[in-house]
């Protein structure tokens, strides 16, 4: 995890050398079809031209690779994620919420597991923006790793981890792209918002022409890997704010649910502390509220990150595993405000 | 008046030709082929299931407007989710002016079929069931639209959810007619909604049969206008099998219809009959709530032209035994906590009041006694809830 995040830091500044021109290697990179990334629906991924080389995933002209602080987990998939935004465009920053990118732009994100030689490309889905909104299209990889094809109904495959545990991988379909990446029934992107990306990265963007101008951020989610070096609270509502707020939010997919799980909801009951389920079904497991404070077993959010049964487990897309590292800071987020 | 018509024709067939017909088959490959037919379909496409059973490992999802999904008949064509791994229900709806008939859903692992901000929907002739019957495992909500406007559920069948048959949750113009809810924790549940009509249903061997509640703190909050009337409920004595945590986990078995919170629910014309621990009920949201906008007492309901049969012989809570003992062996068949506001109870029976006096009180406070509930003046009928003419058109 560590070694992708790295790997991308070092992608984007070469990606952004080229931006802002000059070298001759560089500048020879292949360009997006910005024809595909406008209009249809490709069937193969080679066809938008995001990559130079597809297996390595090194990135085409003006296309940047970047990494989220805390990532969505996704069974424990590597995720390699970029942005393209046109030449001689560039995105905006709202806030320290979602970047504002231009149509046109397209946002990439591969789903890998294992490193160097052994790495398998699962899957990469587009979001792309065009003249009507965005919209979002999940491409399988070939066995051969050549090419990868569009999904729309999305698939089951068999997926062994590194860790040598068998799971069954989902490729969502289009339409739980949508319901994930929607806000007031309009398909939205997730992840770049400016305070879950590193200063560094929007710095580089900035100078590379690509940011309008480098905004506020008053308070960022740590970094996932240096999470034991946080506050429990800081650690814990990053992580639900990408894993779960996406659809509990105002306007998200569970938006009846009434539970609001963005870093910054500072209602407690919005939160789930004390809050009795709406809709929630079995998924209750017996328990009175989503988050007995002091009592992570009583609450159930813990129960439903802790579960794997559709109908039980929370989220309830794109998650076949449950996340230990998750799991266990909640756990103990819950634990610790009994104290 | 000809020249009307031909212009209609021409309409309809110019429409007619626009639209495109997918046939789905079940077998190899079903989930990906009905799911890429349900992706691409465009507004005004019909999907059509052939008869036959479809095996699903992954839950089913619809974003186009203006689509019809039909079967062959709700035993005919039948979605099987029993060997589902993914997803929180077996059919999602997210686009409007959607029609669902003629199919069936069996054993979903979450929710059979719900529509979240899906604005008029029709649901009609559909079958959402878990074969096992009751069971705590089995998925919440059977028919289950949420956050929408004008919602059409009428001539289906929904039996073994573990929490509502047919759930309608935080939306406005209602009518859920002539369905018939089996064996579920609640057969029918109409909550934080608003200008709904429940009539002409059959509710039997559910833990309650029609359920209207409205709860606190939810994004949309003081459902009313809701209007129970002309149906069958019966028999509905099956224990409750709701998991623990649920707000139907504490209805009690033996249930007819429970007004919990709203204002302006009126129970007309219904047969109610053994129900074993009350036909009809009335009370005040129990738990603590910080929630301005939120009502937690039932308000200007009205109990009128009901049957009765026999019932309340059994009541399902602490203390009911006795109860029923002190009433000559039965409750009587309208029981209220004693916090509702402007009750109208105008059928000849007795009424029970719990005599609370302060909403959150305990029952162990209860001091039961024999009212006769009056209206401070007439309250009166309900609006009818009018859906564009075009959802009933849809059907013909």
């Amino acid at each position: 995890m560590k070694g992708a995040g790295l790997l991308a830091l070092g992608l984007s500044m070469v990606a952004f050398s080229g931006a802002i021109g000059g070298n001759a290697a560089i500048s020879q990179l292949p360009t997006v079809n910005d024809a595909a990334v406008l209009d249809g629906m490709p069937r193969a991924l080679s066809e938008y031209g995001f990559f130079s080389d597809m297996r390595e995933q090194t990135g085409s002209h003006d296309v940047t690779s970047y990494r989220l602080n805390t990532p969505l987990y996704s069974d424990g998939a590597d995720k390699l994620r970029f942005v393209y935004t046109p030449a001689g465009e560039s995105f905006t920053a709202d806030g320290e919420g979602l970047l504002q990118f231009p149509v046109g732009s397209a946002l990439i994100k591969t789903f890998a597991f294992g490193a160097g030689d052994e790495r398998q490309l699962i899957e990469t889905r587009v979001l792309l923006h065009r003249a009507d909104g965005w919209l979002a299209l999940p491409y399988r990889w070939n066995e051969e790793q050549t090419e990868a094809r569009l999904a729309l109904a999305g698939a089951r495959i068999p997926v062994t981890r590194p860790d040598g545990s068998q799971i069954s991988y989902r490729i969502p379909n289009k339409n739980q792209c949508k319901t994930c990446h929607s806000k007031d029934g309009e398909v939205v992107p997730i992840g770049p918002k400016a305070r879950n990306l590193s200063a560094d990265w929007l710095a580089m963007a900035e100078q590379a022409g690509t940011l309008a101008s480098i905004p506020q951020v008053e308070r960022r989610l740590p970094l996932w890997e240096q999470r034991d070096e946080v506050s429990l609270d800081a650690a814990a509502r990053a992580y639900l704010d990408v894993n779960c707020a996406h659809c509990h939010q105002p306007g998200g997919g569970a938006s009846n649910s009434g539970l609001d799980l963005r870093w910054e909801q500072d209602d407690p009951h919005a939160i789930g502390i004390r809050k009795p389920p709406v809709a929630a079904g079995r998924g209750a497991g017996g328990h009175a509220v989503s988050i007995l404070p002091g009592q992570p077993d009583a609450s159930i959010m813990v129960h439903r990150m802790n579960s794997i049964e559709p109908g039980v487990a929370m989220p309830e897309l794109g998650k076949g595993t449950i996340d230990p590292e998750g799991l266990d800071i909640v756990s103990r987020w819950i634990a610790e405000m009994g104290q | 008046m000809l020249k009307f018509s031909i212009a209609v024709l021409a309409l309809a067939s110019a429409s007619s030709l626009a639209a495109a017909t997918h046939d789905i088959a079940p077998g190899e490959g079903a989930q990906e082929r009905l799911q890429e037919a349900l992706i691409l379909a465009e507004p005004g496409d019909e999907i059509v299931l052939a008869e036959g059973r479809y095996v699903l490992t992954d839950g089913l999802s619809l974003d186009v407007d203006n689509v019809t999904v039909r079967g062959a008949g709700m035993n005919a064509s039948v979605l099987d989710f029993t060997t589902q791994q993914g997803a929180g229900e077996g059919l999602l709806v997210t686009s409007d002016n959607v029609t669902l008939r003629d199919f069936a859903v069996e054993n979903a692992k979450g929710d059979g079929i719900k529509s979240k901000g899906a604005d008029q929907i029709v649901y009609h002739a559909l079958r959402v069931e878990w074969t096992n019957g009751p069971d705590a495992s089995n998925g919440a909500y059977g028919i289950y639209p949420v956050e929408a406007s004008n919602i059409l559920v009428q001539d289906s069948y929904v039996r073994g959810a573990s929490d509502a048959g047919i759930y309608v949750g935080q939306s406005e113009d209602i009518i859920v007619r002539r369905n018939r809810v089996v064996e579920n924790v609640a057969g029918i549940e109409i909550e934080n909604s608003n200008r709904a009509e429940v009539t002409e249903n059959l509710a039997t061997k559910n833990t309650g049969g029609i359920l209207v509640f409205d709860l606190p703190a939810l994004p949309k909050v003081g459902g009313g206008q809701v209007l129970v009337a002309r149906n069958a409920v019966i028999d509905n004595n099956t224990d409750n099998f709701a998991p623990e945590g649920n707000i139907v986990a504490g209805v009690p078995s033996g249930t007819g219809v429970m007004v919990m919170a709203n204002t302006g629910v009126q129970v007309l014309d219904n047969a109610l009959v053994n129900n074993s621990t009350s036909h009809v009920m009335m009370v005040a949201y129990t738990q603590a709530f910080d929630d301005e906008r939120y009502e937690p007492r039932p308000v200007d309901v009205v109990v009128r032209g009901n049957i009765y049969g026999s019932g309340g012989n059994a009541p399902d809570f602490e203390g009911g035994e006795f109860l029923a003992a002190a009433f000559g062996g039965a409750l009587p068949p309208v029981l209220t906590d004693g916090l509702h506001q402007n009750l109208s109870v105008e059928d000849a029976v007795p009424v029970v009041s719990l005599g609370l006096s302060e909403v959150g009180q305990p029952f162990t406070q209860a001091q039961p006694q024999l009212v006769q509930p009056a209206a401070d003046g007439a309250i009166a009928a309900l609006p009818a809830v009018v859906l564009p003419a075009e959802m009933e058109a849809r059907l013909k």
